[in-house]
């Protein structure tokens, strides 16, 4: 997270920091572990009011950003989202909510404004970033048919999809190159929506099915068949706000850790008296203000649509994918076997960039999408 | 030198400032080729050629200066324009892509400019920053010794008062191109009576001074830049002596400070890329395309790889410069910025040398950025040896920044003379 806040986004921040301390403290997590949405609706809905939804959002749909760089508003929640392991589809609700408000035409104005109000839920099926404006993992065709689109194939795994009203589906144009981005009501017929098993405890995962769905041609969202850079730029937002979440994660994770190792003692002396550990703590601090500071980088690029943003957004992805769960697991390891208990908070944030890491893309893929970006840069120059 | 534009407040903005430095150094700089690597020590450079470049390198600091364009951040009265680091990245960015006097920056504007400017004396300042600022004195730090390198306070060069004089005796080492650099700043032992923190001085000295003996080091690569210096009955003014007496830890402390900032510091010119460093992601792009490799998906890796730790770092290190400005963060934080910079150009040599695969152990005079990979690999650890070890970074971090119990040390509280030393000198 930023170092230095305004002090608008540091009333903001405190606000969604107090709400999530009071509603969602590590306790109730532990319990929601059971609950099949993984939060109540009042609690969405109450989130939606402190702001989690609209940043990224047009003022006449409702939306707006506090300051003058939404996106980087929105990361301050993501942080505070990752540092309290707060359950909720964040990133997924601002990516639906920004494509509606950005590329979205006269029939998506409702589901903007319910999305916004926190009344209903919406999530994505993006894919995942390769080649910028090319993503990959798209197993969704659409084809266009008469005055209708007609979407075959499945997405997985899309957030929250068993209790949103919508999804924003991206598609391959059957027989043609190009994608199309087509808003599907849940309920429409031929979509079936199955539960999957996830390494979080509150965010929930589905695979989602399209048999045959067919809804008018005003469903698509932007050019059908053109939809590639709309796409790659929902992929930034979905890749810079999963990066702030992740890097509270580790703050959370490391900060736990820093403080046992100063509590627990062995051979009559603090951990934190040994070498051996002081060493690693400095690595991981390292990590973590690394982490901090490609994550802030990324984020204010993909604000301001900056040339670089595609090739910062995955270096924060990959080198945050990495190190966060290097992190994270070397906090385990100085706690020890309590570490791996679920009495224990620690593995709420381990969850969480575990959890992150694989999504949008392994740090893998996001390094070879780094190598692509570099060579073309340097041959352009 | 030339009047510079200014805002109503009468401090030149920083875009006015850009504006300045741009249009500056597009008339007067040459731009840099696109694979020309800056001043690094190659082996293959002969001396002459080393001794061009440096003499290149006053000669740009010369006419920056003319041009109202040195010590952007340096105080007026001693010849700097007094503006702020946000000017000092301005121009870092400008002058990226154009040749720059890379051998002046560190050690001579941080730590040993900045040393002087935090501790030297009104006359001390006056003599010294306008004539560093017009490349005219270039400074080395006679600061590590063969008998300690990270325990820079065992220092065991000593300094003993005669008259209004010290008479220095003693040996420092690992001075970068000292055998043509021109000034000293020098950590000595003027007390062997107490621990050994508070029996340290600072002086200045000129390196020709007479009883000053620079021996060039030959490296496992064949450079010969690193120098040692033996020292003996060196006579140096007191008004020449930095902070006062046996208080040299005092400096110390600062000068360890400003020599962690490194290219961070806003005393230093820093190019915004590695484009022109050897190691960095250009240079594994070079490699991999010059050996035909960078269609394998797993140096693609490699490449990706190294170019996102480059990418971070250039994230991290003014986040850091940031937070100590603004104290959000200890100014030990610093140290976080050398141990990722030493990690990060450490795994870059490996990375390189893994993508020059046989041409890292043989290659020919024409294999290009493949060339001498296998002895950059071997000469790796200097990235995390010189300017601090990152094991006394990793110290720095946990006790300074995390506040974490200090290593026991057996010397503490002890007069320095009874303190065990070992025979064997390592440095």
């Amino acid at each position: 997270m930023l170092l230095e806040l305004t002090p608008d986004q540091e009333v903001f921040r405190e606000a969604t920091a107090r709400f999530l301390a009071d509603r969602v403290p590590p306790e109730v997590i532990r319990r929601l572990r059971a609950d099949p949405a993984g939060f109540s609706p009042d609690y969405w809905s109450a989130g939606a009011e402190l702001g989690w939804t609209s940043l990224l959002a047009r003022e006449e749909h409702g939306g707006g950003p506090i300051g003058d760089a939404a996106l980087v508003d929105l990361s301050i929640l993501a942080h505070e989202f990752g540092a309290r392991a707060a359950p909720g589809p964040l990133a997924s609700a601002n990516v639906v909510a920004h494509a509606l408000s950005t590329w979205g035409g006269e029939a998506h104005t409702a589901a903007v404004e319910a999305v916004l109000s926190g009344e209903s839920l919406a999530t994505c099926a993006l894919g995942e970033p390769a080649t910028p404006g090319e993503p990959a993992g798209i197993r969704v065709q659409v084809r266009a048919d008469g005055g209708d689109v007609v979407l075959d194939g499945t997405a997985r795994p899309v957030e929250s999809a068993a209790g949103a009203g919508h999804i924003l589906v991206t598609a391959r144009v059957a027989g043609a190159a190009g994608l199309a981005q087509v808003l599907v009501p849940t309920a429409a017929p031929g979509v079936t929506v199955t539960p999957m098993r996830t390494v979080d405890l509150t965010r929930r995962f589905f695979a989602v099915g399209f048999d045959g769905v067919r809804l008018p041609a005003d469903a698509v969202v932007g050019e059908f068949g053109e939809a590639g850079e709309q796409v790659e730029r929902q992929l930034q937002v979905a890749l810079a706000l999963s990066c702030a979440e992740s890097v509270g994660a580790m703050q959370t994770a490391f900060d736990l850790t820093v403080k046992w190792a100063f509590e627990r003692y062995s051979f009559g002396r603090p951990l934190a008296s040994y070498q051996e550990l002081k060493h690693r703590f400095a690595d991981m601090k390292t990590w973590l203000e690394a982490s901090h500071a490609i994550s802030d980088k990324a984020t204010a690029a993909v604000d301001a649509g900056a040339p670089e943003a595609a090739e910062l957004a995955s270096a924060a992805k990959a080198y945050i994918g990495d190190y966060g769960t290097e992190l994270a697991q070397d906090c385990v390891q100085i706690h020890g076997g309590i570490g791996v208990t679920f009495e224990h908070d620690l593995h709420f944030y381990l969850r969480r960039v575990t959890l992150n890491r694989a999504l949008h893309g392994t740090p893998a893929s996001h390094r070879a999408r780094v190598t692509g970006i570099f060579e073309n840069l340097k041959e352009q120059a | 030198m030339s009047t510079s534009a200014v805002g109503a407040d009468g401090v030149e903005s920083v875009e006015e400032f850009r504006a300045r430095a741009r249009a500056w150094i597009r008339a007067n700089l040459r731009p840099l080729e696109a694979h020309e690597e800056v001043g690094i020590m190659r082996p293959t450079r002969t001396d002459e050629e080393e001794l061009a470049a440096v003499a290149r390198d006053r000669e740009i600091q010369k006419a920056l200066f003319d041009a109202g364009l040195a010590g952007i951040c340096f105080p007026p009265e001693y010849g700097g324009r007094g503006l702020t680091p946000a000017h000092q990245r301005a121009f870092n960015e400008e002058i990226t892509g154009y040749e720059y006097p890379q051998r002046l920056q560190v050690p001579t504007f941080a730590p040993c400019a900045a040393v002087l400017l935090e501790f030297g004396t009104e006359e001390q300042k006056r003599a010294h920053i306008p004539a560093i600022l017009k490349g005219e004195e270039i400074w080395m730090q006679f600061l590590s010794e063969p008998s300690s390198g990270s325990d820079v306070a065992a220092a065991l060069t000593t300094a003993v008062r005669d008259g209004d004089d010290w008479i220095l005796n003693g040996s420092k080492i690992w001075t970068t191109g000292a055998w043509w650099s021109d000034w000293g700043l020098c950590l000595a032992r003027t007390n062997w009576d107490v621990p050994k923190h508070r029996g340290l001085t600072v002086f200045i000295l000129p390196i020709a001074a007479a009883g000053v003996d620079v021996q060039r080091i030959e490296m496992l690569n064949g450079v010969k830049e690193f120098c040692q210096e033996f020292m003996t009955d060196v006579r140096v003014p007191d008004s020449d002596r930095i902070g006062e007496v046996d208080d040299g830890w005092t400096v110390g402390t600062r000068w360890m400070f400003h020599e962690r900032m490194s290219s961070g510091s806003p005393y230093v010119t820093s190019p915004g890329t590695s484009a022109h460093h050897r190691i960095g992601p250009d240079w594994l792009l070079d490699i991999a395309r010059g050996t035909g490799r960078l269609d394998d998906p797993l140096v693609r890796d490699l490449v990706g790889e190294g170019r996102v730790l480059d990418l971070v770092g250039a994230a991290l290190h003014p986040r850091l410069a940031l937070g100590m400005t603004t104290g959000r963060l200890s100014d030990q934080a610093a140290a976080i910025g050398r141990l990722y910079s030493g990690v990060c150009a450490t795994r870059l040599t490996t990375i390189a040398f893994d993508i020059a695969g046989g041409a890292g152990a043989a290659w020919a005079d024409d294999d290009g950025a493949a060339s001498d990979v296998g002895a950059d690999f071997l000469m790796r650890q200097t990235a995390t040896i010189g300017g601090g070890t990152t094991e006394m970074a990793r110290n720095v971090v946990s006790e300074r920044v995390l506040g974490m119990p200090r290593e026991a040390a057996l010397d503490r509280g002890r007069p320095f003379r009874e303190v065990p030393r070992g025979g064997r000198s390592g440095g």
